[in-house]
């Protein structure tokens, strides 16, 4: 398969990867289409922006079973997500990933998907876990 | 970097030996065996030689010998040609029997066969890949007109007892076909004690070229050509003869020997004893004498099979997967699901095949960079705390 350099690079060197003691949100996912699974772990932290405190994500690790494309989007997911804020970490798409990454194979972009889908998942864990929302 | 090829249940590569016998017929020997001039007689003559060594070479008849583009033809023709001469000729028989574990160009066929009225009873696979004798037998009807089932498995490396199916299929009285792309030259095939009527051949598995393969089809037995022309191959299969590929394949036969095949035993041995030493691997198919000499197939549980290979790759070793994220469709080999693996173990898995140009050294090599691929793989697996 035809993967971008990008792709390789993050696949081979993945960051962020592995466990995180205590975390305050969880999001796992399972993908029915090839059954890759990817976990991502957040810790939440809060900032200043403009004057208004935010919270962010202070750190972020993952741990995924699947393939290069799948290994590959855990790194960049995490890369991208690290230091934002839960309101515009929430608003990543597959398409940045997929951009970031400099493509992907068409039949891997349900990989980027599971990606996106991991993040909101540990980040809506966060919210169940705190009773707050990021949206007033 | 160097590459290291363990990908040769795919393709391997060509022999020198055979390149340099299908070199002439490229260019000053470039005659069509059909043309009755001296050109022609030239090519027909070194088409005729190679049909000799191949039938000689699973104890046929030359006459039983038809040159085809390669494996998926000879299976797809074998097959097709069988089920239609029975309903051309209204023999009332349109039941074909086969296995859960054959190569796609055999599956495919036979769900394409299902739409055009075909019935087909798939055997299951045990543990290791064998199929039931028993259920085999039970499942030949009145209606049946063909068993077919591979000889050695592309996937997990399985031989399977020709000629005991060969026994049940005389006698039941029904045809018998294998597919014996990967086994050939590796495995012993004799066309009469293992009362074979079709064997699907190629040449490209075998140090020889691409496209170019052979159907035996037993004296005597009807089938139908899938192409019409020209009437080449008596009338069976049409199409100017590939010269230099049928001279290249009848050379890779030739140049096949006994000691390359135990010298792949011998490092397919020494690689599963070395491999079964990461902790929580499994060996899939069978150990020892039905085994294809050159195949190995691991599951690694808890990390993906594409992975790994990606990891391999960038060691500069080349290997093949049966995830189901590698395959065209994202399913996962069907040939791991039938052995009983579940997905995740069917998903964690690869293929190393070995050919008689792997050496000592590169196995050793293989075995050393393994242990820390899969515990780096492990290092982030979500299966493991």
């Amino acid at each position: 398969m035809a993967y971008s350099k990008k792709v390789i690079e993050n696949f081979l060197n993945p960051k962020n990867m592995g466990e995180m003691k205590n975390p305050d949100g969880v999001g796992k996912i399972g993908n029915p289409v090839c059954g890759d699974i990817m976990e991502i772990y957040i810790k939440v932290g809060k900032k200043k922006i403009k004057g208004k405190e935010k919270k962010y994500i202070k750190d972020i690790k993952f741990k995924t079973f699947g393939c290069i494309a799948a290994i590959a989007t855990s790194s960049m997911v995490t890369q991208i997500t690290k230091g934002k804020t839960l309101e515009d970490a929430k608003k990543i798409t597959k398409e940045k990933i997929i951009k970031k990454l400099e493509g992907m194979p068409p039949i891997k972009i349900h990989c980027s998907v599971l990606g996106t889908q991991a993040l909101r998942k540990a980040i809506e864990d966060y919210e169940k876990k705190h009773k707050q929302q990021v949206y007033k | 970097m160097k590459t290291i090829y363990f990908d040769n249940a795919a393709t391997t590569k060509v022999d020198e030996r055979v390149l340099k016998a299908m070199f002439p017929y490229f260019s000053e020997k470039f005659g069509n065996a059909s043309s009755q001039h001296s050109k022609g007689r030239e090519a027909k003559e070194a088409v005729e030689k190679a049909r000799k060594i191949i039938a000689k070479s699973i104890n046929a008849k030359s006459r039983e010998i038809f040159f085809t583009s390669g494996g998926t033809e000879s299976n797809n023709w074998a097959l097709k040609g069988l089920y239609f001469w029975n309903k051309e000729n209204n023999t009332g028989k349109n039941h074909l029997v086969t296995t859960s574990i054959e190569h796609d160009c055999i599956l495919k066929t036979c769900k394409w066969l299902e739409k055009q009225g075909a019935k087909i009873t798939y055997l299951d696979a045990d543990s290791e890949g064998f199929v039931s004798l028993n259920q085999l037998e039970n499942s030949i009807t009145d209606k049946t007109i063909v068993v077919s089932v591979i000889h050695g498995n592309n996937e997990i490396g399985t031989i399977q007892d020709l000629k005991e199916i060969g026994k049940i299929c005389k006698e039941k009285n029904v045809l018998f076909h294998t597919d014996a792309c990967q086994s050939f030259t590796k495995t012993k095939i004799d066309v009469e004690k293992m009362n074979l009527d079709l064997v699907t051949l190629n040449a490209h598995k075998i140090h020889g070229p691409k496209g170019v393969g052979a159907l035996y089809i037993k004296e005597g037995i009807k089938i139908i050509p899938l192409l019409h022309g020209g009437g080449h191959e008596k009338g069976l299969r049409s199409g100017t003869e590939n010269t230099p590929g049928i001279v290249g394949f009848g050379k890779s036969i030739k140049i096949a020997n006994k000691k390359d095949v135990e010298n792949m035993k011998r490092l397919r041995d020494k690689l599963i004893e070395g491999i079964l030493k990461i902790e929580n691997v499994k060996l899939n198919g069978p150990i020892g004498e039905k085994r294809l000499c050159n195949n190995i197939n691991i599951s690694f549980n808890d990390i993906e099979g594409e992975a790994v290979g990606g990891y391999l790759e960038q060691k500069g070793i080349l290997t093949s997967t049966g995830s189901a994220c590698s395959s065209h469709t994202l399913e996962t080999s069907h040939v791991l699901k039938a052995t009983g693996l579940s997905p995740l173990q069917a998903n964690s898995s690869i293929r190393i095949s070995l050919s008689k140009f792997t050496n000592e050294k590169e196995v050793d090599y293989f075995l050393k960079v393994l242990p820390k691929i899969v515990k780096k793989l492990r290092r982030f697996s979500p299966f493991i705390s």
